[in-house]
């Protein structure tokens, strides 16, 4: 499978249906890696024209607004802007939440215009539209998962149904976890939390979202978000329920899954 | 003294007023300190979001039961002082009933439902008195509520259940003495709620009877205009601002963060420093360290807050033990911004206390432990926002103060320096691709 640059499409006098848009998550965190290949598989095989910016993309900033640090959102903001209307970009799809929300409700006011969705949008439409054909019988028919809403997914940005029609397809049972949707508890990571330790306290944020999760007595745990997938896979590591409970993104179990 | 008593009234109804008028003034003097944000665009929404959210109450209705009951308390309330314009019209003319003559068996059937009203009012004070002071719920235990908070919510029940209770008291010495034909008491047909309670009364002269009847008018009628006055220094308020509050509100994605123009500019010119005009001035200041620097919707905010803490309960942080809450934060700015007001009112405008919002009411380790997950947002059946202060203060401590963990610190390099958080080189972001051919 051959993923396409930008660089490398406009050489070739081309010009992709969609951006993916990788995030440093998606890019250099080796767990995350394993979903942006599991989700580029998809658009390859369902016969996208996509590609990424590779080197040339950088961290859409939203750790830094978040933590305070305007001017450094602002930079990478600029940048980030610069090559995407200098590649004429006009729609992106992105496997984490943090930037789908900066792409989409941020960079419009600074310049940057693009039609932004989220993988799980894009695989339910995709799936709506009979593109991506699941097994007959796959590897989670009749299993439990939990989906672990994410923030900048959910209340941020008012998307809950998309990644729960997409497990529905895979025939499994969906539990929900006693905080779920609008209610959901977040994992530790957003507003920078990710990049630093926890304040002061007497548990974990994780641990506390982990617990929740084992609660439904689900063996497969639903993310849509790489932040997200780390916080759980660690609470789940720290409960030592490793062996009995996967920590999965969505767009893995679509791949594995996919005839 | 008929003459004595039309004139207290008037004198009593215009101080109460006034001093109302006099702190209501004041407090929309405090909220305009803040900064100028244009928050009237989209009026239809912003009228559908006071009608459902401020008027509906919808993000009460999470909890249904408690919703109902406080729907209860609410539409009895605001019904109910339909009466009161009853007894406000006697009290000036020295009429008693004045509306009786008028509405004729309207009049029945409205006392009537103003008594049931009154009823469930008083049965859910009762409640919620319960809730508060028995069951031990973690929002109302809460330290944030300690000292006069928590009084505050326990005296705004106490008083609901007395002015209800001589409204009822009232009616049923009425009653009575409508019965024996006194002078005065005109027939208005039996009330359904009082009429239970007059049996006590039987036994009792007409004279006894009318000053009953007379304090409990006075009492409630008093009653109402000491309410009316501790409604601007209590969380009370939120009976009144929830309703600017919900119109106010911002419609765009929770997610979208307050974009700051002039770091923007900033930012523009050391990209472009072609395009710098040679008048250029750097901004005063970034972010809020105190209330002025926040929005004056922000300001709104914390007056409108009614310390519920359906926000700090549903906070990942505050439920991990974690020094934030976000009702806290609420209540400290409100808390800043008396002091300013008392500051101002003493000295006719505002001079420099050595005090700010962020560090002398709010700390950093609170701010720090915010996931900016917006579930204190999503909580907050008023339409307050906390992130947006933690954020403000949040910018100020950055980026004014340069106070960040060194953690935070090491993940602003990485991203100026290597484009992302970690200490990756810029050479490996698509080194995933490459694995995959």
């Amino acid at each position: 499978m051959k993923v396409n640059t930008m660089a490398e499409m406009m050489a070739a006098g081309e010009s992709p249906d969609i951006l993916f848009w990788v995030g440093c998550a998606g890019s250099f965190d080796q767990r995350a890696q394993k979903i942006t290949k599991a989700f580029a598989a998809i658009l390859d095989k369902v016969g996208f024209k996509y590609a990424i910016l590779g080197k040339e993309e950088a961290c859409t900033g939203d750790p830094a607004r978040r933590a305070g640090n305007e001017f450094l959102f602002q930079m990478m903001a600029y940048q980030n802007i610069q090559v995407l209307n200098g590649y004429g970009i006009k729609k992106i799809v992105t496997t984490c939440p943090h930037c789908f929300n900066t792409l989409k409700n941020e960079y419009p006011e600074l310049g940057g215009n693009y039609e932004v969705i989220h993988h799980t949008s894009l695989l339910q439409q995709l799936i709506d539209e009979g593109r991506i054909k699941l097994k007959e019988g796959g590897s989670f028919k009749g299993k439990k998962i939990s989906y672990h809403d994410s923030c900048y997914l959910g209340r941020a940005n008012g998307i809950y149904e998309a990644p729960r029609k997409v497990l529905e397809a895979l025939d499994a049972e969906l539990v929900e976890m006693k905080r779920c949707r609008s209610n959901g508890l977040c994992c530790g990571a957003g507003g920078a939390q990710m990049f630093k330790e926890d304040e002061p306290g007497d548990k974990r944020i994780n641990i506390e979202r982990t617990d929740e999760a084992l609660e439904t007595g689900a063996s497969f745990i639903a993310s849509a978000c790489p932040f997200c997938n780390t916080m759980m896979t660690d609470g789940v590591k720290n409960r030592e329920k490793e062996n009995e409970v996967a920590v999965l993104d969505i767009a893995e179990m679509i791949a594995a899954n996919m005839e | 003294m008929h003459y004595l008593q039309q004139i207290l009234f008037a004198v009593i109804s215009v101080v109460a007023v006034w001093l109302f008028a006099k702190k209501a003034g004041e407090i929309r003097r405090n909220i305009l300190l803040g900064k100028k944000e244009q928050l009237n665009d989209q009026p239809g929404k912003r009228w559908s979001n006071l009608l459902l959210l401020a008027f509906g109450q919808k993000k009460m209705f999470k909890n249904p039961l408690v919703a109902v009951m406080h729907f209860l308390i609410y539409a009895g309330f605001i019904i109910i002082n339909l009466e009161v314009l009853e007894i406000v019209l006697d009290g000036i003319l020295g009429t008693h009933r004045l509306f009786a003559p008028v509405l004729g068996n309207l009049y029945n059937w409205l006392i009537n439902a103003f008594e049931f009203l009154a009823l469930g009012v008083i049965f859910v004070c009762v409640v919620f008195l319960s809730r508060r002071n028995l069951l031990h719920l973690k929002r109302f235990l809460s330290k944030d509520l300690n000292g006069w908070p928590r009084s505050d919510a326990n005296y705004i029940l106490f008083t609901e259940i007395i002015l209800m209770s001589l409204f009822l008291t009232m009616n049923a010495a009425d009653q009575v003495l409508q019965a024996r034909g006194s002078e005065h008491y005109l027939q208005t047909g039996s009330f359904a709620v009082s009429s239970l309670i007059s049996p006590l009364f039987a036994g009792l002269s007409d004279g006894n009877l009318t000053a009953i009847e007379r304090s409990c008018w006075w009492l409630h009628i008093v009653g109402i205009f000491t309410f009316l006055n501790y409604l601007p220094y209590s969380k009370h308020l939120h009976i009144l601002l929830a309703f600017p509050n919900a119109y106010f509100a911002r419609l765009e994605p929770n997610g979208k963060m307050k974009n700051m123009p002039e770091v923007q500019q900033e930012v523009l010119y050391a990209m472009q420093p072609e395009t710098v005009p040679a008048d250029a001035v750097p901004p005063a200041h970034f972010g809020a360290k105190d209330i002025f620097e926040l929005s004056w919707k922000s300001l709104l905010d914390a007056y409108s807050c009614t310390e519920c803490g359906r926000c700090t309960a549903s906070c990942p942080a505050n439920l991990t033990g974690k020094q934030l809450s976000p009702r806290r934060i609420m209540m400290a700015t409100r808390d800043r911004m008396e002091d300013i007001g008392r500051n101002i009112n003493q000295h006719k405008s505002f001079v420099a206390d050595n005090k700010t919002l962020l560090h002398d009411y709010i700390s950093v380790e609170e701010l720090r432990a915010c996931t900016t997950c917006n579930a204190c947002v999503e909580a907050c059946p008023v339409s307050i926002s906390p992130l947006d202060i933690i954020t403000e203060l949040r910018r100020s401590l950055i980026m004014e103060e340069s106070n960040a963990p060194q953690e935070w610190n090491s993940t602003f390099s990485n991203i100026e320096n290597n484009f992302a958080p970690w200490k990756f080189s810029p050479d490996e972001r698509d080194k995933w691709a490459a694995e995959t051919a």
